[in-house]
């Protein structure tokens, strides 16, 4: 549509280092910055975290209904943080993904949904989710792109008032999906893959293609690296930031179906601290909290290591409070591993 | 009512409290069950002596409860963990407690998976674990449910139960006795997580209770079970009411904050009843001189008891003080009213706060 971002660095997970140039010297520093280098580190921590499953628990870990165990538990959080992707490449947070999959959750099992669900289809159920869903994202969007607002304060705000507006919607009660088509659709599978899987690796691929392979993408990571030399480029900023809020809420409001259908509920307590754990998992995959590098494969794997580290301390009967320190720990070395990177390949 | 306590106690004991409820569940006319075990170190310390404790097949038992973000709670974990060391036969696999109820399905999933022989499930919320809980029943594990009811009949072999809509009753009983004919006393209600339906039957006990003597609930606030939340929800009912007769608190957790809250406000017009049975609430109880005169409990030993009847259920054994060859459907548990004089009875089996 207008002028594209001026510079051809951005590519495969891509990196923009604003609109400067880029030099590459050795193969080395070339494979650490390409996405499948970055990414590495993440398969061998994964490949890691599953020797030390099959080392400690054997064919319970190795099972293929283990596997879609931690499929499963990744698909929701998943979702979830491929749009928190978005928002952090492209300059922004998004602390209120958590309370819009629980708004979103409420507002598509209240009584009136349901019978009208019922009554015609439950795709009712699902449109209104993701409207619900979007509907917050494009406020927090405007809030952020146009109302000036920092996006910590206004998603911040969205937290507590979509959060409050759930509990009044529900009355603080769990609501029960009776509309058995919905449960049955998303709940079953296909060709042996749960439904809820097949979700997330649908968006996961979506997520990509759009980070990476369009224009859409390409204005993120010149929003993220910088700013202003992205306006005077040509983006319209402040319109695409608003978009990306939409985004996340989208997904959230995914999310919450697939929530849904696993827990056959909706209730305001649905998602809780999701937004801690998708910041997590998209800032070990690689992505820059600063904003102008993401990588969709990288929070795929960092949603990954989280639910099988998960799974490995369910399997060996181990204690989530020694699971969270972990959790912490894997964070801080990603972290300080990416930084290194950062800092290598500043070095001219 | 105290007097019926000692041979209560003997039934939460033996985990057979509320035969009452058992009868209506069973068929069974009897209400006296024989009175075993004896132990008047608390509802954890000695199992009943009896063919059900000889060691048996080796059974694997999957364990899931909420986060441990509360005393009551952090209790539950504990107790069943020392429950089934108890056990040679018993292989106890604790998931540990979470909050996000996507992450407790996965964990039933998982027992499910290892082909564990019961699971004893405290569900964040009822509801949303009952897919998953059908799910491990369909697979021929039975579940033992606490605490937390499932939607489904189908999800559940047992389900161990404190008698939520009774421990309302039991604190606007005693409120009602206290206040005697007053008229127009100021009575505030403190709720719990108001999403649970145990919190919603905690108030509805309460309120049938005090209807019953002619008073209702002038103020009603709800915390969340922790110390924070409870002084936060107490900070805001003192400011808005000017004058409190009676106080109940659902939860001695969330009562730490509670009374703090009162502390801070400096008032002391009226009496505070407790919820749950936490021992430092019991220990103020005793001592005479705070303004929590009493509390109503609420077994902090549920999980305890699904261990037990989950052993018994994989073990194909039935509840010895009971005719009854199998396990029963339900098993509610009584809420009786702790104060001053039979403090010492019930503090062995209090709660860490």
């Amino acid at each position: 549509m207008q002028a594209q971002v001026p510079q051809a660095t951005v590519q495969d997970g891509g990196t923009a280092t604003g609109v400067g140039s880029e030099k590459r010297t050795s193969p080395l520093r070339t494979l650490t910055h390409s996405s499948a280098g970055r990414n590495l580190g993440l398969v061998l921590a994964l490949i890691l975290l599953c020797v030390v499953g099959f080392a400690t628990a054997g064919d319970r870990f190795g099972s293929v209904d283990n596997l879609m165990t931690i499929l499963r538990l990744a698909s929701v959080i998943g979702v979830v943080s491929i749009g928190m992707t978005f928002v952090i490449t492209g300059g922004g947070i998004d602390l209120s993904v958590g309370a819009i999959v629980a708004l979103s959750s409420v507002w598509a099992t209240t009584l009136a949904t349901q019978t009208v669900a019922a009554d015609t289809h439950w795709i009712v159920m699902v449109s209104t989710a993701v409207l619900v869903g979007t509907g917050c994202g494009v406020v927090n969007g405007f809030l952020v792109a146009y109302g000036r607002v920092v996006p910590f304060i206004a998603t911040l705000a969205m937290l507590a008032s979509a959060r409050g507006l759930a509990e009044i919607i529900a009355n603080r009660r769990t609501q029960i999906i009776t509309v058995r088509p919905f449960v049955e659709f998303f709940g079953g599978s296909l060709f042996g893959i749960p439904a809820l899987v097949i979700i997330f690796a649908l968006v996961a691929v979506a997520g990509w293609v759009l980070l990476n392979r369009t224009t859409f993408g390409r204005r993120t990571f010149a929003v993220g690296g910088n700013p202003e030399a992205a306006r005077l480029a040509g983006v319209k900023v402040h319109r695409h930031t608003a978009m990306l809020y939409a985004l996340v809420g989208f997904c959230c409001g995914i999310a919450a179906i697939m929530l849904m259908a696993r827990t056959t509920t909706g209730s305001s307590t649905h998602g809780m601290l999701y937004e801690l754990d998708a910041i997590a998992a998209v800032v070990i995959g690689g992505t820059l909290l600063s904003g102008g590098r993401g990588t969709i494969g990288g929070t795929v794997l960092g949603v990954l290591i989280f639910t099988t580290l998960s799974n490995v301390f369910t399997l060996n009967n181990l204690s989530i409070s020694a699971q969270s320190v972990a959790k912490g720990l894997i964070i801080v070395v990603a972290v300080l591993m990416q930084q290194r990177f950062a800092n290598r390949g500043s070095v001219p | 009512m105290s007097d019926r306590i000692l041979p209560l106690k003997r039934r939460l004991i033996i985990a057979t409290t509320a035969v009452l409820a058992l009868g209506v569940a069973t068929g069974c006319t009897s209400n006296t069950p024989e009175s075993a075990g004896g132990s008047e170190n608390g509802g954890t310390d000695n199992a009943n002596a009896g063919s059900n404790d000889e060691t048996g097949d080796t059974v694997t038992i999957g364990f899931s409860a909420p986060a441990a973000d509360h005393g009551w709670m952090a209790q539950i974990t504990a107790a069943a963990e020392a429950e089934a060391e108890k056990y040679d036969d018993i292989e106890l696999v604790v998931a540990e407690g979470t909050n996000d109820v996507s992450l407790q399905i996965s964990q039933v999933e998982t027992f499910i998976n290892d082909k564990v022989d019961a699971i004893v499930l405290l569900p964040f919320d009822g509801a949303a674990l009952t897919p998953v809980a059908t799910k491990a029943m369909e697979a021929g594990i039975p579940v033992i449910n606490v605490d937390r009811e499932f939607e489904s009949p189908f999800a559940a072999r047992a389900t161990v139960l404190g008698d939520n809509y009774g421990m309302g009753v039991s604190a606007g009983t005693y409120i009602c006795e206290q206040l005697g004919d007053k008229p127009n006393a100021v009575i505030a209600e403190i709720a719990g997580i108001d999403s649970l339906p145990l919190t919603q039957d905690r108030s509805q006990g309460f309120e049938d209770a005090l209807n019953d003597c002619g008073q209702n609930v002038d103020n009603r606030v709800a915390a969340e079970f922790t110390v924070e939340s409870g002084e936060r929800a107490a900070s805001n009912l003192l400011q808005a009411a000017p004058k409190i007769d009676a106080i109940w608190n659902h939860d001695d957790d969330q009562g730490v904050g509670v009374m703090a809250a009162i502390g801070n406000s400096g008032r002391d017009e009226f009496f505070v009843v407790g919820g749950a049975g936490s021992r430092n609430v019991m220990e103020e109880i005793k001592s005479g001189d705070s303004l929590i005169k009493a509390t109503v409990i609420y077994p902090s030993t549920q999980g305890a008891d699904g261990i037990r009847l989950a052993r018994l259920v994989a073990q194909d054994k039935a509840l010895e003080d009971l005719v009854e060859v199998e396990i029963p459907r339900e098993i509610k548990l009584y809420a009786p009213v702790v104060t001053e004089e039979n403090v010492d009875q019930f503090l062995p089996t209090a709660f860490q706060s």
